[in-house]
């Protein structure tokens, strides 16, 4: 199902298709009309991608059908092997986690996976992660220590699960234990918000030397549901508030919070989840390549420093 | 100082005290009628049934610190409102409102005092202030208070009281979370305490960051600890909360404070804790002082 705004994009690729396959039946040649409502197909779906408001990246970045982070491992790692539970609590569906392989170098990867469809969001939890989903990242965290491999995360998560054994079992703890224990690596740590960056659940595995974005994704403080119901006490002013957060890969570009943006292919990476993947693997193996210069200490110091300097404000006189 | 000359100035002529709504309080836990000089003079809490109210920021820091001895750090950065963000008001506008009344430009005292003689810096946040919410601001005075107390040799003592992170201050409050994380190695490359009393309330990505990390984790009896609030839980799974949720026996029980103490004790046990943290050798004449706070004379009975 398209998204409201892809509706003409959508009428449009419907046009084409049905003239071509009139062309096929009646064996004759559209070539050059083809060519021109392809030609319109392309302005129009570049026009609307670029301007986009705020909400609709939203939307864009939780559409169905975009790659989640299962489909980047895939795509961008090879010999994924995936390794499971926290040794604490059990196996958190909604953290992947395991060793890969990237180009020549292992690599250790977590990442938060929601569904791709309605069983697999029930059965990840539509990516939110309990207190043994960043278990899982924590102790994967010292394997990637121990054995001195980097760090690849892919942040795709409305945010940590409020509930009540989540609450019981220490959902803030373990979120700041994630965030100091990823701050601690001695390895080179790389992560990708893929979808949704929501909160603190996102930046427990967020600590990383760099940070890419995909361009139609989103990360923020609060979900914009959420804000609205709070300072608009309307969950319907959503737009409102995803506008007023600041939340696009542009933004926080522009706020030091990320430091690159991966494009998308145009229509978005649900459009074409293969290029996406391409995309995010060459942004991926420059960004590891960049860091692969630096020692334990260099790399310890620049994430610290990274995340030490975030904030902006004014000194008294 | 000049900026607190600045918010002097600013003060309106008719303060809050004389107002006959100020004189007389009812306890939110045994509903007594409390006068309120006598919840001021008793540490803010009910003289009848001793519900732990919230404590402004300034008495907890006189209650926390020895006389004489609070030089604060705080107050020399101001926020921005770099997304000029509006809600139903602009975040510009609730700030300066804010900023007027507490008179401190953000929800957070920070400085170094003695505790029991022990040395130490405290930060205390100010729920009073637009929640507690932890912005650019505060997390710079929490990270800054870290390093110099570092670089002081004192331990850190932060008592916690926030509603989380400051929405109006986008992604970029979120990052706090990690900038007051990373801002705490300073004390442990030093092996210096990092004491963290947690109050009501403390909730989301201040809970989830800094306010947990201390190498020991404490609670004030009664306080709402949590990451998501009880209501968010509640709607999510549409469920009746147990009994005491997310409060702070609750959470001993479950294994995630080290202890809860009531406020009387709180000074005496945190000075204890940097003292044996630090292993120094026992001071027997402070000793003595090591016990609680008394319930003063109070100057009117409450009541019911
Ligand atoms: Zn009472």
């Amino acid at each position: 199902m398209p998204l409201s705004f892809e509706k003409p994009i959508d009428d449009l690729e419907a046009r084409i298709r049905d003239m071509q396959s009139y062309a096929e039946e009646q064996q004759v040649d559209m070539g050059e009309e083809v060519a021109l409502l392809e030609n319109r197909l392309a302005t129009l779906t570049r026009d609307t991608f670029a301007n986009l408001s705020r909400w609709q990246r939203v939307q864009v970045a939780r559409a169905p059908g975009r790659p989640t982070a299962v489909d980047y491992l895939e795509g961008v790692l090879d010999e994924f092997t995936e390794l499971h539970g926290d040794r604490t609590l059990g196996d958190d569906p909604a953290v992947v986690g395991g060793l890969a392989r990237l180009g020549d170098h292992s690599v250790v990867v977590i990442a938060q996976q929601k569904g791709r469809d309605t069983k697999e969001n029930i059965h990840r939890n539509f990516g939110m992660a309990h207190p043994s989903g960043y278990r899982k990242a924590i102790r994967l965290f010292d394997l990637a220590d121990k054995f001195a491999l980097p760090v690849l995360t892919f942040i795709d998560t409305p945010g940590a699960y409020p509930g009540i054994a989540a609450e019981e079992q220490g959902q803030a703890w373990v979120i700041a234990e994630s965030i100091q224990r990823m701050s601690r690596l001695g390895v080179a740590a790389v992560s990708v918000v893929i979808g949704e960056g929501g909160s603190g659940g996102a930046l427990a595995i967020g600590v990383a030397n760099r940070v890419l974005m995909l361009e139609n994704a989103v990360y923020s403080v609060i979900s914009p549901e959420s804000c609205a119901a709070i300072r608009w006490r309307d969950a319907g002013a959503a737009p409102q508030a995803a506008e007023a957060l600041r939340l696009t890969a542009p933004d926080l570009l522009e706020q030091g919070v990320i430091d690159e943006i991966v494009a998308e292919p145009i229509g978005g990476a649900h459009k074409d989840p293969a290029g996406a993947v391409a995309n995010v693997k060459a942004a991926v193996s420059s960004a590891f390549e960049g860091l692969r210069g630096l020692d334990r200490a260099a790399l310890l110091t620049q994430r610290r420093q990274r995340f030490r300097k975030l904030g902006r404000f004014t000194e008294a006189a | 100082m000049a900026l607190e000359r600045w918010f002097r100035r600013q003060r309106p002529t008719r303060g809050d005290e004389g107002s006959p709504a100020g004189l007389w309080l009812k306890c939110p836990s045994c509903h007594a009628q409390i006068y309120r000089k006598d919840l001021v003079a008793n540490l803010y809490l009910c003289p009848e049934c001793d519900h732990h109210e919230r404590m402004p920021v300034d008495a907890r820091v006189a209650m926390l610190t020895d006389d004489g001895t609070f030089e604060r750090w705080s107050g020399h950065i101001l926020p921005v409102d770099s997304l000029e963000f509006v809600d139903t008001e602009p975040y510009a506008e609730r700030l300066a409102a804010v900023q007027k009344k507490a008179e401190r430009p953000d929800a957070i005292v920070t400085g170094a005092g003695e505790m029991l003689g022990e040395r130490v810096a405290v930060a205390v946040m100010d729920f009073s202030f637009l929640g507690g919410s932890m912005g650019s601001v505060v997390g710079e005075e929490l990270a800054r208070a870290a390093e110099r107390a570092a670089e002081e040799e004192r331990a850190y003592v932060v008592v916690s009281a926030s509603g989380g992170a400051r929405m109006q201050e986008g992604a970029l409050s979120l990052m706090q979370m990690a900038k007051t994380t990373v801002a705490l190695e300073a004390l442990t490359e030093r092996r210096l305490p990092c004491i963290t009393v947690l109050s009501d309330p403390t909730t989301g990505g201040v809970t989830a960051s800094f306010a947990t990390l201390g190498d020991l984790v404490v609670g004030e009896p009664g306080a709402l600890i949590c990451f998501a609030g009880p209501r968010v839980i509640q709607q999510t799974i549409k469920q009746d909360l147990p009994e005491g949720f997310q409060r702070s026996e609750f959470l001993l029980r479950k294994g995630m404070l080290d202890d809860v103490i009531p406020r009387r004790e709180l000074k005496a046990r945190l000075a204890t804790y940097v003292r044996l943290l630090r292993g120094a050798p026992v001071d027997r004449e402070r000793a003595a002082e090591r016990v609680k706070v008394e319930k003063p004379e109070l100057s009117r009975a409450a009541v019911l």
